[in-house]
């Protein structure tokens, strides 16, 4: 972003990558997946790089209000000095952070999740998924993350992507509002679960495992490591993979 | 005769009231002991909700069996109500079906209707009687209700069972007696629906006998009402009534939304521009917590929510922790928040304000493992057909644990070092952020 702010440019769209996905190995396929959609569209995006900092959300999640209003304000501040518009992120949790709760705090940007923002380019033409692509006739399921579903209401979305490939959907009992949460939300992510009989995310793979599915879709980097770690507790990990949605329209295009 | 049961009626109607008044003003006193919170924006669609969600049940038809019987015992239970405006009005003017000679056909039509909602309560009840006690659903049989929440739920259903029993034997003696000698004051009607058939059970009897059945059950039922009113604000029952306010006041937000701290947004606002501060120190402000550590520190809401939960377990069924064996359940988390905000009231009420007990809502009731466990899926705000957001009491106590007693596992204070020493909540180098382009 430094560099379009020198060359007194703007870019369309701000890339907001989000910690797993500048961090995480698995989530960086994810990141990298979805820069190669944006190169190939043609969008001008720009990334914040090693301005970017967490939203705060695990912090506020975990009940620290202080740390979150401090990541807040100084995120704001960046984003605001570069006079930034318009936001993409491909985590749902800094995307409920950005819509829902950097307003009252000044930070106004119109957002939009990746899902969304796919579902976009593909119904205006701009992304065309090549025919019989590597997922003709595989039986996918998706996943509902809990910050993008429930949270925000948005269900359809990422499942006309998965449409747009010719595949058949299978839907899990738990979906849309109804959805299971893959274990990894309020903070869960950074600390060993609480005593309990299971694991969630062993309980949401297991559910998702059941549809016959050999694609598991998700929309947030931290339900594709939980989802990910639950298929492989059930020795499964060799014949069904665990994708986000914009690795998949990456491989199709 | 007729005076003695006419002042009899009366005394039982205004003590009844009376004390049904006087314990549902101690409720609004203790649901107003809550945080302050102003929730009157939007109208429209605060009304709107209310009519949908609490009038119309939108939720509950999810689950469509549990849904399908209840909807039997509401409706029956508010209109049947409209036939206790005259059995009211009877016993407080000493006379006997008075709408009878007013309404001519339409009387018998509207009696026939009641007597049919009257039945489907009656299998209603029976129906979720045997749910709880035989078949055993799960989330009506959690370990949590062991006690008086499960004594509680079964009074409640065999109350009605028992009072919709006593209706339908008082009009089949009825039926019975009219028309007959000496039973001149019992008006004619058309015949009832269903009790006009089941009269001749009583065809052996004495116009006195009839009359003694007739009354026996009249008095019971009203009795029984009014015994029931004020039980009501004791049970979890009371959800008939709560439901309709707590769907207004409900959050219009994304689900997804946290309510900010505005104190803790300006303390760090201050902190990175101290030129906004105030220019002289305020007179510090009596000690909030930040966060709750008992029920006086949550929201009116969180207050009203509690006491309109009637612990139907949605919630805790669809509780991703609580499937795993986990010791959260949001149910109980309404549960301890009402009996807390319970014994607090009766505090007051022995010793004129709240005298220091030693106990609070964290540890004493809700225990922090319970509060680690949550992921803040929102599920059980999306499952709760009243409106109730168990969410947000579990946020604002583990604001307390965190930031009043910096009590958080190892994990979550690396964590919390990371995020604000690498600006990432794992332990890389805010160098490296960008670094996934070279991958």
């Amino acid at each position: 972003m430094a560099e379009y702010a020198a060359n007194g440019e703007t870019p369309e769209v701000l890339f907001w990558v989000g910690c797993a996905g500048s961090f995480d190995q698995r989530a960086q396929k994810i990141t990298r997946a979805f820069t190669q959609i944006l190169d190939k569209v043609g969008i001008k995006f720009a990334i914040l790089g090693k301005e970017e900092m967490c939203t705060g959300d695990p912090a506020r999640r975990a009940g620290n209000e202080f740390l979150f209003q401090m990541m807040a304000y100084n995120n704001i501040a960046t984003l605001n000095g570069y006079g930034i518009k318009k936001v993409v992120t491909i985590c749902p949790h800094c995307f409920n952070i950005f819509k829902n709760e950097y307003p009252a705090l000044g930070g106004n940007y119109e957002v939009m999740h990746h899902t969304t923002f796919l579902q976009q380019l593909i119904n205006d033409g701009k992304v065309k998924l090549k025919d019989g692509g590597a997922f003709k006739g595989k039986k996918i399921t998706y996943h509902d993350s809990c910050y993008l579903g429930r949270g925000n209401g948005i269900y359809e979305a990422p499942r006309e992507v998965l449409q747009a490939f010719d595949t058949e959907l299978i839907e899990m009992k738990r979906c849309r509002s109804n959805g299971m949460c893959c274990g990894a939300g309020g903070a869960q992510m950074f600390k060993e679960e609480e005593p309990g009989a299971t694991r969630i995310n062993f309980e949401r793979a297991e559910q998702a495992l059941e549809t016959g599915a050999t694609i598991i879709a998700a929309n947030c980097p931290f339900c594709t490591t939980m989802l990910t770690d639950g298929v492989k507790n059930k020795e499964k990990e060799d014949s069904v993979k665990v994708m986000d949605i914009a690795e998949m329209v990456a491989m199709s295009i | 005769m007729h005076l003695v049961q006419q002042i009899l009626f009366i005394i039982l109607a205004v003590t009844a009231i009376y004390l049904f008044s006087k314990k549902v003003i101690e409720m609004r006193r203790n649901i107003l002991l809550g945080r302050d919170e102003d929730l009157n924006d939007n109208k429209g669609q605060r009304w709107k909700n209310m009519v949908l969600l609490a009038l119309g049940q939108k939720k509950m038809f999810k689950r469509p069996t549990p849904a399908i019987l209840h909807l039997f015992v509401y409706a029956g239970f508010i209109i049947i109500n409209v036939e206790i405006l005259e059995i009211f009005l009877d016993g407080a003017l000493g006379m006997h079906r008075l709408f009878a000679p007013m309404l001519g056909g339409l009387y018998a039509f509207l009696i026939g209707f009641f007597e049919i909602l009257a039945a489907l309560v009656l299998i209603g009840c029976v129906i979720f009687l045997i749910r709880r006690n035989i078949t055993k659903v799960k989330r009506l049989t959690m370990k949590e209700l062991d006690g008086w929440p499960r004594n509680d739920a079964n009074l409640i259903l065999v109350t009605e069972v028992i009072l919709m029993s006593l209706f339908l034997i008082m009009n089949t003696a009825d039926q019975a007696l009219q028309g007959q000698v000496g039973a001149e004051h019992y008006s004619t009607t058309d015949p009832f629906w269903i009790t006009a058939h089941f009269k001749n059970i009583f065809s052996g009897l004495s116009v006195p006998a009839l009359i003694a059945i007739e009354r026996v059950c009249w008095w019971l039922h009203i009795i029984g009402v009014f015994a029931f009113l004020n039980y009501l604000p004791y049970s979890k029952h009371f959800h008939i009534l709560l439901a309709f306010p707590n769907a207004y006041y409900s959050k219009l937000m994304p689900q997804g939304e946290m309510k900010n701290m505005p104190v803790i947004q300006n303390e760090v606002l201050y902190m990175m521009e101290p030129d906004k501060a105030p220019p002289t120190p305020t007179e510090p402000a009596e000690h909030k917590n930040f966060g709750a550590k008992d029920v006086t520190d949550l929201s009116w809401k969180n207050l009203l929510d509690a006491y309109s939960c009637t612990e139907c377990g949605r919630c805790t069924s669809v509780c991703p922790a609580n499937m795993t064996g986990k010791k959260l359940s949001p149910r109980k988390i309404m549960m301890d928040t009402r009996d807390r905000l319970e014994e607090v009231g009766n505090n007051i009420n022995t010793n004129k304000e709240f005298k220091p007990d030693g106990k609070q809502l964290i540890n004493d009731y809700i225990t922090v493992e319970e509060l680690r466990a949550c992921t803040s899926c929102q599920a059980c705000v999306e499952e709760c057909p009243v409106m109730i957001d168990p969410l947000s009491i579990i946020i604002q106590l583990r604001r307390s644990l965190v930031m009043d007693d910096s009590n958080a596992p190892q994990e979550w204070n690396l964590m919390f070092g990371n995020i604000e020493n690498n600006m990432a909540p794992w332990k890389f180098s805010s160098d490296d952020r960008d670094a996934w382009v070279n991958g």
